[in-house]
């Protein structure tokens, strides 16, 4: 298990100080210029490293994801955008990394916009953040005053300005492309890719986006190294990750643990366990709103990380962990989803604009059990016509919890129907 | 579900629409986030920052951003009608957007949302139903203008709406006697120092 020497985010809770002294006080800001002196390709390389998978729900490399910028700044100035625009249903930890832990986030992108030789960054808050925000802000403004931000930032020699870009409300900003778009003043609709941000991003220039958790954790992977993160977890599974666990549990809570924790020993350890015992759990959603529920069965062995849980054809996700005891009406639960996915979809694909609606409307008489039997052929075959067939993942993350459904709950649901049938028939 | 649309008719008139000293000295410290030319990336935040000084925002204070920020207007039209936090018609004094996605509705978003739509009067309060805030483990939420309400259930929302009636500033956050996100009841790790 993990012990709290081996923690990034001691402030989790905001027991103490997140102002800039509070902050050193935990070790942020410690010798920053001793890291950037050990210049670009050090870094990059420590990052690959570490083992470090991105933090927003996709896993993908992160140390990889910072060698795609250009090796030089030609006609084009390079950007740094972090995602903070946190809207996955059962997510709430960038919240915490940035109302109690502001300066972890800055360092980290100072750090890593020096390593892809941007001289800005962009924090795009959600806009329901908006205290989360005021935060930030004010931790921004000391740092310059401390002249860790702006010219020659901690005497580095390089220059960094980090701007916080409120949202305004819309999930699809989470998108990467989506976020660009909304950050140059447009609706917030993706980008066909290619050409990809590190190509063409923010203004036509070459951009990365990271998820906060993965640009926070940055300089506590450079000051402590590589092998300390990777020594952490399991293979390809590496370091530690805030998990948000919520829905029916004695005590929801964020925390922050090791990769590949055993779900039941994650929920027993930290949340009081699930209401009413183990026995009374019904199912989990391990990753966010966007991944395919577990059942029980396998929710007694399966293993928090990216690996284990895409072998049981669901995912680590934002590691967004939505309990639902036996009392939870499943099939509600999920049509909630859909109604989300419904309202957030922008619009621009029609296989999501209109799959999405087909999708929620068709779930709501599941709820009720007023369909036919064969419909439940049918839904899943339109979650398979619009996964895949869009812009961006909107419209696959709008299809995988009704399959996680389908494939662990088919019975209950034809049950609803016979039910339904029957009473139908009975008057 | 209603058509959103950047002109409501049943919207009062607002003939003009000009920012105070202090806001406009807000709106040229956004602008001046962006490099040159590209000035139409302050359109949320001003947008925002009109929406604050008038309580909502009407067409007026739309053609002002636009000839502020030297856009077309239907581009801030689309701005003002694609995004759920611009508020296109007048509202009460408190908005509680009330979360009702799954995290928030398996913990009993249904009462609160109950207790909400039972005090909207338009005046005092005005009710919405939101997605998913991004306060899950501290389900069920409500955000009541800036703030975000927490670990809510009937009884104390109604005590909240009640303390808001009162002209009081209840506190925001968890409704519960808890630390942030930490569990309830005592911390499992970081009990150091």
């Amino acid at each position: 298990m993990l012990g709290d020497k081996d923690r990034i985010f001691t402030n989790l809770y905001g027991v103490h100080d997140w102002r800039l002294a509070g902050a050193r006080a935990r070790g942020a800001w410690d010798n920053t210029k001793a890291i950037l002196d050990k210049g670009v390709d050090w870094i990059i390389d420590e990052m690959k490293k570490s083992g470090l998978r991105g933090r927003g729900g996709a896993g993908f490399p992160t140390g990889m994801k910072w060698s795609f910028m250009p090796k030089e700044v030609k006609d084009r100035p390079h950007y740094l955008v972090v995602n903070a625009d946190e809207s996955e249903p059962g997510t709430c930890k960038d919240r915490d990394i940035m109302r109690h832990d502001p300066h972890l986030l800055i360092e980290g992108c100072l750090v890593a916009g020096f390593a892809m030789r941007a001289n800005a960054g962009y924090i795009y808050v959600r806009g329901e953040f908006y205290n989360e925000a005021q935060h930030l802000i004010a931790a921004i403004k000391e740092a310059y005053d401390a002249g860790l931000l702006g010219k020659n930032a901690c005497g580095s020699g390089w220059d960094f300005d980090l701007y916080v870009h409120r949202g305004a409300g819309a999930y699809i900003c989470g998108e990467e492309t989506a976020l660009l778009e909304s950050l140059e003043g447009k609706k917030g609709m993706p980008r066909l890719k290619p050409p990809f941000p590190a190509g063409a991003g923010l203004y036509g220039c070459p951009t990365t986006v990271n998820n906060v958790e993965s640009i926070a954790v940055a300089p506590t992977i450079l000051r402590r190294g590589a092998a300390w993160f990777a020594g952490i977890g399991r293979p390809n599974n590496t370091g530690t990750k805030l998990f948000c666990i919520s829905g029916h549990v004695n005590r929801p809570c964020n925390v922050e643990e090791e990769m590949g924790i055993p779900l039941r020993e994650l929920i027993e350890r930290h949340c009081g366990g699930v209401r009413g015992g183990w026995d009374n759990l019904l199912a989990v959603i391990p990753g966010g709103a966007s991944v395919p529920l577990l059942p029980k069965s396998i929710c007694d062995t399966v293993l928090m990380d990216f690996d284990s849980l895409r072998d049981q054809r669901s995912g680590l996700g934002t590691a967004a962990v939505i309990v639902m005891d036996k009392s939870t009406d499943v099939v509600k639960a999920i049509a909630r989803l859909s109604y989300f996915y419904k309202h957030e979809s922008c619009g621009q694909c029609t296989p999501c604009r209109e799959g999405t609606g087909w999708m929620w409307r068709v779930m709501e008489r599941m709820v009720t059990g007023d369909a036919r039997l064969e419909e439940i052929d049918a839904l899943e075959d339109v979650t398979k016509q619009v996964e895949g067939h869009t812009i961006c993942a909107l419209g696959d993350a709008a299809a995988w919890p009704i399959q996680g459904l389908i494939r662990h709950f088919r019975p209950e649901m034809e049950r609803r129907i016979r039910a339904r049938t029957e009473k139908l028939a009975a008057e | 579900m209603a058509m959103i649309t950047a002109d409501p008719k049943d919207v009062p008139q607002v003939a003009s629409f000009s920012f105070t000293p202090e806001y406009m000295a807000k709106v040229e410290e956004q602008i001046a986030h962006y490099p040159p030319g590209r000035q139409a990336s302050a359109v949320i935040a001003v947008l925002d920052l009109a929406q604050r000084q008038q309580g909502w925002l009407p067409r007026a204070a739309m053609n002002e951003v636009a000839r502020l920020l030297d856009m077309a207007p239907i581009r801030v039209y689309e701005i003002a009608t694609f995004y759920t936090m611009f508020q296109l018609r007048p509202k009460g004094k408190y908005l509680l957007q009330v979360c009702t996605t799954t995290p928030c509705w398996l913990r009993g978003s249904e009462a609160v949302m109950k207790a909400c739509q039972h005090a909207a009067d338009g005046e005092t309060f005005s009710v919405q139903e939101v997605e998913c805030l991004g306060g899950c483990v501290n389900a069920p939420v409500v955000q009541i203008n800036d703030d975000f309400y927490e670990d809510l259930d009937e009884a104390s929302m109604n005590k909240v709406l009640d303390a808001l009636r009162r002209g009081e500033s209840p506190k925001p956050g968890p409704q519960v006697d808890r630390q942030t996100s930490a569990p309830e009841g005592g911390l499992t790790t970081l009990k150091g120092e």
